[in-house]
């Protein structure tokens, strides 16, 4: 087996150095009744050209969404990654080194990191940023928690327009915990009907925006009326290109900021690994979870890096720990960052505006199609509209010729009654043509 | 003869005297310092070609951002460099042997990266229609038989993110059968003294309080402590096994009868699953819930800390309880099934946005089914072979926690061997720096006084682990010699020497901020 | 001064009770880098938590060893947790707490007796 480096001659001679006369005899503590003389039914191994085969074999009944005309969006979006992050990522040194526990030898990782919370926490306008979560779902119900330790209050009041998934795993983690969760119903427009749910019992209010139909809110009013109550708002943010145009929520006045960071760097790999981007105001951070890495000095006063406030975390509070994660999205991190770095400001802006552009052409073409209503009054990159007949059989009409017309936003909340809301989103990939093959198509659908 | 004596020096003479030897600009040769991207300068340039937009963004009047964000920017050259610099300020796997204890850094097949960057893999959208995704879905399905088989279990959720995150989803479905069986006052989770951080993390978490389970001398779960504290009052137990001392519970068949006949379920902290996997499952022992780290025992790559991936198995009276989502098989192929309003009204819930990590699945699944079910078994032998020839060849100099029996995947030493020499256990693994090797895993489990965790696993070649027991069995012998300065400062080779932790965390510095470093405030707005 | 198996101190003037940690416990706990102190107005019974003292290495609680209403915590440890290592027993106090029954702080351990406790650990 070409991963195992021991030979028969190796084993007998260290089998001799242990005292042992057979493998079995290092088995010897598990009982009886649970050693397996035989191999479990499973093929046996395989070269790497089988192996390619099988796996090239799968891949290929997949339609990749850069084989044609593809909207869909909802939390994860198609974007350019540039060569140079893959390149990089695959380095042995990042790929294949562990969490930076002995900063001496992994300072490579953690400059990394504090470059990757310094760029999250200029993004989303606050002060102070952590070393990365699992995805923006998980960071989303993260911020609630912590927004429970800080105000010492158990009620979450989560905005309509808050991605059906992002609710619903706030609602299985935060609840786990004790919180009681206030999930109000989808709508479009829906920001402004969390301001009537927010009382003094109210530890948290989370509104996202650009929000799932893709509204673009000035969320400023609701972290007054949160603040008033004492409060704290969490913004969320799904597609992070966005933060290149539009106002970041600290500056809307947002105490926390969590995101989903794919976007930018990473691919869409069916929904993960991706990378959950939290930044939070500078006296917070004591009750923010995940990993840190702070600056210091070594013994000869150089500067370097460290993972620092870890007492918060896990394996040194145990269950007084802010939270159970252990493990962040390094490799995610890293990807996020080298992106970021080649774009800059500028090329943020640029990136920023230009998928700007491609969802108002698609808008404008959309809305020229008789029959279509497009319901997004201002949006960023994605908008909904609505389709008669029924969006998800729209979208199973439309891959017949050739378009992936978005994602029906049935299919994230069956039983929210908007089946015939269609959600589509348009990035920098996206062309003229495939804006105009999808027209003609729902055009012709529709007819 | 024609005499050519001209041209360069080709012999060292002289260049011996190097000891204390400083560079004038501050690098150590190939080691450049490496200001961070904020130093750079870049505050205008960018490293990508885009197209001009078509449209403006009058559309969105004062929603449209106006303060600059403080980004720089680098060039494509500039911005490779910057990052290869900083790697060579890392150790990886590819380097050397990483002894890291509970962590199972073994080698990273590259056949796996290049199947997941298949773009019929990488390039597919979460929510795209079901019908484009077949293989994907596929792809799930058979990595789920795999584990199902691997460890005898009738189920598994894929979703959970990390090791972490799969005990959070093991411990919501105990919690969610104990409440659909009319048990949900059972407000307690035993834990052993030599968990992982996270067990007590995760039930303290959900919402348990948490009892700890002593051990005995033999590093084991003490039975009669245990039998003692499983009143009607236990959800489950959470057990490591093989335990964090790198040894076999075994009497784990009676931890579980006494668990079930208490009531409670057994939860698996499957950390340690290489040492076994392939020849035991855990489905025969009694277990009802268990994380699989993928990043472990199934080699997806680390990546200096995530992303993970910790899909559970689950015991037939758990299975009914799992988050959404999950792959069935139907008329029209598989299918995801994405909410459990109608299908699975038993379903705690969902765990995050989507199906998991895909991008770990295709790795995990193509290092499973390169080994196939001999060379599974054969991994963990050579990981179990491998801890003990380490054990039995530093046992001579060093003290093991355990002496006697084998141990099973990792070999645990304690620091009674130091005593008197002032040197102390995170001095040592300092030293092993200066030697080419990372540390192993240091004052964990915490029943063992300054814990050495070794752990190899079966993909370092004899020659390797001799190279890194030689090298400890210098550094022992030092240690022993009164060599305290060669421990005491070190490392003395390594990028950085030791840093100040206590700074770091009296004043936490945690973003670069305009004007630090003697760097002057950049010119941002409209450039 | 008294002091309790916990490692905290008290000193008692008038009906107020001052209260920190001792020596030997800054001395286990190392480099102290955080202390989150009560807010004044918190009403405590002996033994809840008064305080969190975390090190780089560890988080701990700090109980009170006495009933009774915080009336300060030491908002100097903020910018100086070191305080806490280079005067355990002075200007490292935690807290302030007007007590309800001062015969509590009679019944606590004085140098003495903890010294021989700390001989047992």
């Amino acid at each position: 087996m070409r991963y195992l480096p021991l030979t028969p001659a190796d084993r007998a001679e260290m089998l001799a150095t242990i005292g042992a006369r057979s493998i079995d005899e290092l088995f010897v503590d598990v009982p009886a009744a649970a050693r397996k003389a035989e191999l479990f039914d499973l093929p046996l191994h395989a070269g790497e050209l089988e192996v390619e085969r099988e796996l090239a074999g799968l891949a290929a009944l997949n339609r990749p969404a850069g084989a044609g005309p593809f909207f869909c969006g909802a939390g994860a979006y198609k974007h350019h990654v540039p060569a140079t992050v893959d390149h990089i990522i695959q380095r042995s040194e990042f790929l294949t080194s562990y969490t930076p526990y002995q900063p001496e030898i992994a300072q490579g990782t953690l400059q990394v990191l504090f470059e990757f919370q310094t760029q999250v926490a200029a993004l989303t306008g606050l002060e102070v940023a952590n070393a990365s979560m699992y995805d923006g779902s998980t960071a989303c119900a993260e911020a609630v928690m912590m927004a429970q330790r800080v105000t010492r209050r158990k009620k979450a009041v989560l905005s309509g327009g808050l991605h059906p998934h992002y609710a619903a795993t706030t609602q299985t983690i935060a609840h786990a915990e004790g919180m009681e969760i206030v999930r109000q119903a989808a709508a479009i427009d829906a920001e402004a009907a969390v301001l009537d749910a927010i009382d003094a019992d109210t530890a948290a209010v989370v509104v996202q925006t650009p929000n799932v139909f893709g509204v673009v809110t000035d969320v400023t009013k609701i972290a007054e009326a949160a603040h008033a109550a004492g409060a704290l708002l969490i913004v969320v943010t799904t597609e992070a290109v966005s933060y290149g145009l539009l106002k970041s929520p600290g500056e809307m006045g947002a105490d926390i900021a969590v995101a989903e960071g794919q976007s930018i760097g990473n691919g869409l790999n069916f929904g993960g690994p991706y990378v959950g981007l939290f930044a939070c105001r500078e006296k917070l951070v004591r009750q923010m979870p995940g990993r840190l890495c702070g600056e210091t000095v070594d013994a000869e006063g150089r500067r370097g890096y460290v993972l620092t406030l870890s007492t918060r975390e896990q394996h040194i509070r145990r269950e007084k720990a802010t939270s159970n994660i252990c493990t962040n999205s390094g490799l995610c991190a890293l990807a996020f960052t080298i992106h970021l770095s080649l774009l800059g400001e500028t090329g943020l802006r640029q990136l920023a505006a230009l998928n700007h552009a491609k969802a108002r052409e698609l808008c404008d073409a959309l809305a020229a199609v008789p029959g279509v209503e497009v319901l997004t009054p201002r949006f960023f990159n994605e908008l909904a509209i609505r389709v008669k007949g029924g969006a998800a059989r729209t979208v199973e009409a439309l891959l017949a010729d050739g378009v992936v017309a978005g994602v029906p936003f049935s299919r994230l909340d069956p039983s929210a009654g908007l089946d015939d809301v269609l959600l589509v989103a348009a990035t920098e990939t996206t062309s003229t043509e495939d804006i105009q093959a999808f027209a003609q198509a729902l055009a012709g659908r529709t007819a | 003869m024609t005499m050519l004596n001209v041209g360069r020096p080709t012999r060292p003479d002289g260049a011996a005297e190097s000891a204390g030897h400083t560079s004038l600009t501050g690098g150590r040769g190939l080691l450049q310092d490496e200001p961070l991207i904020f130093e750079l300068g870049g505050w205008s340039k960018t490293g990508v070609d885009l197209a001009a937009p078509s449209q403006d963004a009058s559309d969105l009047g004062d929603l449209v951002r106006s303060a600059p964000i403080g980004l720089p920017g680098l060039s494509e050259p500039e911005a490779m460099r910057h990052y290869v610099r900083l790697s060579q300020k890392n150790h990886a796997i590819d380097l050397a042997l990483y002894p890291l204890g509970s962590c199972t850094m073994k080698h990273n097949p590259r056949l796996n990266e290049k199947m997941a960057r298949l773009a019929g893999f990488a390039d597919l959208h979460p929510l795209a229609p079901q019908s484009t995704v077949q293989g994907a879905l596929a792809l799930m399905d058979r990595l789920a038989h795999w584990l199902k088989t691997l460890t005898g279990m009738p189920a598994v959720a894929l979703s959970p993110k990390a090791g972490a995150h799969g005990e959070l989803c093991g411990l919501l479905c105990i919690k969610a059968a104990h409440e659909a069986n009319g048990q949900g006052h059972r407000r307690t989770v035993l834990v052993p003294t030599s968990a992982h951080g996270t067990n007590p993390a995760t039930a303290a978490f959900v919402g348990y309080s948490v009892v700890e389970i002593a051990q005995t001398q033999d590093g084991r779960v003490d039975i009669a402590d245990l039998a003692a504290k499983l009143s009607p009052d236990v959800a489950a137990i959470m057990v490591t096994n093989p335990n964090t001392c790198g040894l076999f519970e075994r009497d784990v068949i009676e931890i579980a009868r006494l668990t079930h006949e208490a009531g409670a379920y057994f939860y698996c902290d499957g950390a340690n699953f290489n040492a076994i996997v392939g020849r035991v499952r855990q489905g025969d022992l009694g277990v009802d819930a268990m994380h699989i780290n993928l990043h472990k025992t199934f080699s997806t790559p680390h990546g200096g800390g995530g992303p993970g991936a910790g899909p559970v198995v689950l015991s037939a009276a758990l299975a009914a309880h799992a988050p959404a989502p999950w792959v069935v098989s139907g008329p029209d192929g598989l299918r995801l099934v994405e909410e459990t309003v109608d299908e699975a009204a038993q379903g705690f819930g969902r765990m995050s946005a989507f199906h998991g990590q895909m991008g770990m699945f295709v790795r995990a699944y193509a290092y499973m089914v390169s080994h196939g079910a001999d060379g599974l078994r054969q991994v963990a032998e050579d990981a179990v072979l491998n801890a003990n020839y380490v054990k039995a060849r530093l046992s001579p100099v060093m003290s093991p926690a355990f002496p006697e029996g084998p141990c099973m995947h990792e070999a645990l030493f304690d620091d009674a061997w130091l005593e008197g020499t002032g040197v102390t256990t995170l001095d040592f693994a300092k030293a092993m720096i200066d030697e080419g090797f990372h540390p192993m895993t240091m004052y964990f489990p915490l029943v063992v006084h300054g814990a050495m965790l070794i752990e190899p696993t079966e993909t370092e070649p004899k020659q390797e682990l001799d190279r890194f027991c030689e090298a400890l069995i210098a550094l022992a012998h030092a240690a022993k010699a009164g060599d305290a300065d060669r421990f005491k400062g070190a490392p003395y080779l390594a990028p950085m020497r030791r840093l100040d932790e206590t700074l770091a965390a009296r004043k936490p510095k945690l973003t670069w901020r305009r004007g630090d470093n003697g760097v002057a405030p950049a010119p941002l707005a409209a450039e | 001064m008294r002091f309790t198996k916990d490692h905290e101190w008290v000193v008692l003037e008038g009906d107020v009770a001052t209260i920190g940690i001792t020596a030997y416990a800054a001395d286990q706990l190392g480099d102290v880098v955080f202390v989150e102190t009560p807010e004044p107005g918190k009403a405590v019974k002996a033994g809840d938590n008064l305080a969190v003292v975390e090190s780089v290495k560890a988080a701990s609680d700090v109980y009170a060893p006495i009933s009774g209403e915080v009336i300060e915590g030491n908002a100097a440890l903020g910018d100086a947790p070191e305080t806490v290592n280079d005067q355990p027993e002075g200007a490292g106090w935690f807290a302030r707490i007007k007590v309800a029954d001062p015969s509590e702080v009679e019944a606590l351990m004085d140098r003495a007796a903890y010294e021989d406790f700390l001989g047992t650990l």
